[in-house]
């Protein structure tokens, strides 16, 4: 094999599985992302570029949230209006940050901080609101606008304290390998890393100055959040990635990420390029009442978890979800990921699998390997109803689709110099 | 009707009241279910999807709630009875046949790094390059696939040959390495006839024939139906020979093919001629002209070849001492004596030098000798040796004891009319017999066949197993026990020539004698077969490269070796 790029995609796996992302701080958005911070009207959104009209209803549902949550209109027929002309939407990793499903993110959202010590860039990422009705599925009504105040005011603010009693911070990698023996695959199951994570921020809690009552709320949020270390996961990936991409050369995947629209992938060889392809319809289990009919299509960046070796390619760390694949139960699990193995370049020894026998979660995925294979990453999701404000109808998996890959490695050939002797 | 059914402190994860609400709503009489832990969230749900009621408001998080909706009639304790049953029984629905799968060549040898043999079944136009990376890896290959160029299978074979490896194939439908049947193969007792074969189904009717006949197979190793044509030359041909004349747990050898080009048939007989074992061949669509020619025995039919291979295939090389040059039979059907008689003088071309036929000697020359102890000179006073079997008994220390017998030729006349249990009356001699001449340094064979039929009172397999248990090697009748012991005799006297073949390479050498552990490329009923007969077994599934696309599968090699 070429040398270059199997020493670049070495490099690159060396970056990704020795990353550190460390929670520093909870903030508002326009204080670290810099385009929020000025006073033109800027949403984030997950997924590749894409203007208001092409997005999902669910996620156009976020954006007349997020616009109420700012106070830029007074309800949804102005903010419809406003949202068609006057802000400008931009995607989340655009600027270091991920958002989940419609990935919405407004200038005065809390956002987690997580700095990859190894390289010590930072990454960014909403928290995530629990289940039923929630913006990041498209849900606009007064109780999500008054939980992202609170979250605003309260939950943020709060755990930045905590955090900020920590000496260096909140190291993210120890917590994840604890968990991932635990049956966490951290995109469809979190509840032991976010058990673990309400466990350390108790006591930390405990010992800052803010009222009692206060303390309260926010460890019963915490409590009650089986999936609060999503977004935790999500940006912490973000961030291992973001310093892999400095690596600007081979074939391993850096991003992927859907818009509703668009599934969209980035290659380390390839820069900041998206390589695009129509994102498929998650298939899956649903609650009783709601069929694949009403599924909305794939979106958001959490696919980043899968980007680095978790979600869908490590569904063998998590057979309690493992059954949204198929019937089959452990089996069906461990053939999942082992036919993500056949796509990545090794595995990440500091992410041991014990119900893998102790091996790594893949690490690496290989535009090459997908394309020679026809085997995409599986990504482990959430389903949203298409109707705005109804919010999860269930949950299952959905494939990458591949022909991004192909565009990707018809690129990756040109940086190269290579053309086939096929032709 | 709506209906909604708490259960108190009833964890159940979201998963499986997915499923089981899935499950409950398919029964008759309901419209449909829905089952949740009562949290506050999942109570929104119920709401939403028209399942509210005040006893759902009630519920904890902690709570299993079934929201029930029924048609008229239905009882709600039946579907809340279902509900439970399935809640006890999640248990996966199918067990794993363990069959670890792969999709791509490296993984599936990670998963079995000590495979040594690839099965391969994919569409002809793939296999030149897939199998040229197997033999790279330094795998033995079968190529069950058909539509492979011949100039490709000639550089395969090429490749296989200089590497030391087995090719099977390409259109290699049946093969058995170390009584491991691969892909179309009957299940048919071990033994020690090996075959090497270039016909699938003449391998399968070989094979058949040879265990109903009572024999059994050491290994058939395939060729494909070109090898022996003139652009490929018979290599793997040669090379299986070799192997079988190498392989300790074979004792025969049959060859079946088409009729060979002149050239390739000039080699491969010439090389049959040199091996210690005796080889049986069938060149299907050719008569012999002559039914032997030194080492090798020629067969008109598949049928035949089996046969002539179950009266070749001894328990290995016979360790004849010096003295031991001679057939004795001792008969008590007189037809059969003569038969054999008649097959002794051809075979040997020998003269009678008694044929005033005196005392019941139906052949006696130089040292054979066939007594027919029914001939009246015995008889006279006595009943006949079928009726009573201890005149035969009393005259069989003298057979074991005379220093020129090599073969005890023996027939077991079965039936109305013979004794209770003719087998058993000789074993005692037999044994004692075969012991003394062990003692004096005399390894004597002991021949038999069985006339009868299992309808028999006596009981044809009883009567088999008790001559077998007495170390007598039986065959299916009297024509092949006497060709049997000729063969057993030609064998010994031919000069050892151990050693002068080459060693079977190392990676042959390793398939035959550990047995395969498969890596199956393709079809995956071949695995799930070997796999259920408890072979180690991988699948791959495999798949063109970038699905066929060629231009792609080009970038990716330019990517690759660039």
């Amino acid at each position: 094999m070429d040398d270059s790029i199997n020493a670049a995609n070495e490099a690159i796996t060396e970056l990704m599985s020795s990353g550190q992302p460390v929670l520093v701080d909870v903030v508002r958005a326009r204080d670290v992302i810099d385009v929020l911070a000025g006073d033109s009207k800027v949403l984030l959104h997950a997924g590749p570029p894409i203007t208001f009209d092409e997005m999902t209803p669910p996620m156009q549902g976020s954006c007349i949230g997020a616009v109420l949550f700012e106070g830029w209109a007074q309800n949804e027929q102005e903010a419809r209006q406003l949202l068609a002309h006057d802000v400008t939407f931009t995607p989340c990793h655009h600027h270091g940050a991920v958002g989940p499903m419609g990935g919405i993110t407004s200038p005065n959202m809390a956002v987690i901080v997580v700095e990859n010590r190894l390289r010590g860039n930072r990454a960014y990422c909403t928290m995530n609101e629990g289940i039923g009705k929630v913006l990041r599925f498209g849900a606009y009504d007064a109780s999500v606008i008054a939980r992202l105040e609170w979250m605003r005011d309260i939950l943020g603010p709060s755990l930045a304290q905590a955090v900020r009693l920590t000496p260096d911070g909140y190291a993210l990698t120890p917590l994840i390998a604890r968990a991932i023996t635990m049956g966490d695959e951290f995109h469809q199951r979190n509840i032991a890393a976010s058990a673990l994570f309400a466990k350390d921020m108790g006591p930390l809690l405990a010992r800052t100055d803010i009222d009692r009552s206060v303390v309260a709320d926010v460890l019963q949020f915490l409590a009650d959040t089986d999936q609060f270390f999503l977004n935790l996961a999500m940006a912490a990936c973000k961030s291992i990635m973001d310093a892999a991409r400095t690596i600007e050369e081979g074939s391993i995947v850096t991003a992927m990420t859907r818009n509703g629209k668009d599934f969209a992938i980035r290659v380390s060889g390839l820069g900041d390029e998206w390589f695009t392809a129509p994102v498929n319809t998650p298939k899956g289990l649903y609650f009783t009442g709601y069929s694949q009919d009403e599924a909305c299509p794939d979106m958001g960046d959490s696919s980043i978890t899968e980007t680095f070796g978790l979600g869908g390619m490590s569904m063998i760390a998590a057979p309690g979800v493992t059954r949204f694949v198929g019937a089959g139960g452990f089996s069906d699990a461990l053939a999942t990921s082992d036919e993500m193995d056949e796509i990545v370049v090794g595995h990440n020894a500091n992410l041991s699998i014990p119900t893998w026998d102790f091996q790594g979660a893949p690490l690496g995925i290989d535009i090459r390997k997908v394309v020679a294979t026809s085997i995409t990453p599986i990504i482990n999701t959430g389903i949203a109803s298409l109707e705005p404000g109804v919010g999860q109808i269930g949950a299952g998996t959905v494939r990458a689709p591949l022909a991004c890959f192909v565009k990707a490695l018809e690129a990756l050939a040109v940086k190269y110099g290579v053309t086939s002797t096929d032709d | 009707m709506l209906t909604t059914a708490i259960k108190p402190n009833t964890y159940q994860d979201s998963v499986s009241l997915m499923l089981l609400s899935q499950q409950l709503s398919a029964l008759p009489g309901v419209n449909k279910v829905s089952v949740m832990m009562g949290t506050p969230a999942n109570k929104d749900i119920l709401r939403a999807t028209g399942f509210d009621s005040p006893e759902l408001a009630s519920a904890q998080p902690g709570d299993l709630v079934l929201g029930v909706d029924v048609e008229d009639g239905t009882d709600v304790a039946y579907v809340v009875t279902q509900a439970e049953e399935a809640l006890k029984n999640q248990a996966s629905r199918s067990a794993s046949s363990g069959l670890r799968t792969a999709r791509s060549l490296a993984r599936a040898l990670k998963i079995a790094p000590s495979a040594n043999l690839a099965l391969v079944s994919i569409p002809g136009q793939y296999v030149a390059d897939e199998v040229a990376g197997l033999l790279d890896r330094d795998l033995n290959v079968m190529i069950f696939s058909d539509n492979v160029s011949i100039e490709d299978e000639l550089q395969l074979k090429r490749t296989a040959h200089e590497r030391g490896l087995l090719l099977m194939g390409p259109d290699c439908g049946t093969a058995s390495i170390h009584g491991v049947p691969l892909a179309f193969a009957n299940a048919v007792s071990g033994g020690n006839i090996g075959i090497v074969g270039a016909s699938g189904t003449g391998v399968q009717e070989v094979m058949a024939q040879i265990d109903q006949l009572g024999g059994g197979v050491s290994n058939a190793i395939g060729l494909g139906g070109r090898d022996l044509g003139a652009d490929i030359g018979g290599i793997m041909c040669l090379q299986a020979l070799a192997t079988l004349e190498n392989d300790p747990t074979t004792s025969t050898i049959v060859i079946i093919s088409k009729p060979p080009a002149p050239a390739v048939r000039k080699r491969v007989e010439s090389y049959a001629q040199r091996l210690t074992k005796p080889v049986v061949a069938v060149f299907l669509g050719e008569k012999p002209d002559v039914a032997t020619n030194g080492n090798l025995v020629y067969a008109y039919t598949l049928a035949d070849a089996a046969a002539r291979a179950v009266e070749l295939a001894g328990r290995g090389r016979p360790a004849f001492g010096p003295t031991q040059r001679w057939i004795k039979a001792l008969y008590t059907g007189g037809t059969l004596a003569n038969e054999a008689a008649m097959l002794i003088r051809d075979q040997l071309g020998v003269i009678d030098s008694d044929p005033a036929h005196a005392q019941g000697y139906v052949l006696r020359s130089g040292g054979h000798e066939i007594i027919d102890l029914g001939d009246d000179a015995y008889t006279q006073g006595r009943p006949h040796p079928m009726i009573d079997p201890t005149a035969r008994a009393e005259r069989l220390p003298a057979v074991f004891d005379d220093e020129g017998t090599a073969v005890v030729l023996l027939d077991i006349v079965i039936g109305f009319g013979a004794a209770d249990d003719p087998a058993g009356a000789l074993v005692p001699a037999i044994e004692e017999g075969l012991e003394r001449a062990a003692q004096a340094g005399r390894q004597v064979v002991v021949v038999a066949s069985v006339c009868g039929t299992s309808r028999d009172f006596q009981g044809y397999a009883d009567q088999v197993a008790k001559l077998r248990d007495a170390h007598v090697t039986v065959l299916p009748n009297n024509a092949a026990a006497v060709r049997h012991a000729l063969a057993l005799l030609a064998t010994s006297s031919r000069p050892s020539t151990a050693g002068e073949t080459e060693p079977t390479p190392p990676r042959i050498a390793q398939l035959l004698e550990d047995g395969p552990t498969v890596l199956n490329i393709g079809l995956r009923s071949f695995a799930e077969t070997l796999a259920t007969a408890g072979v180690a077994t991988v699948q791959y599934d495999w798949a063109p490269v970038a699905g066929g696309d060629s231009r792609l599968a080009g970038l990716l090699r330019a990517l690759d070796n660039a």
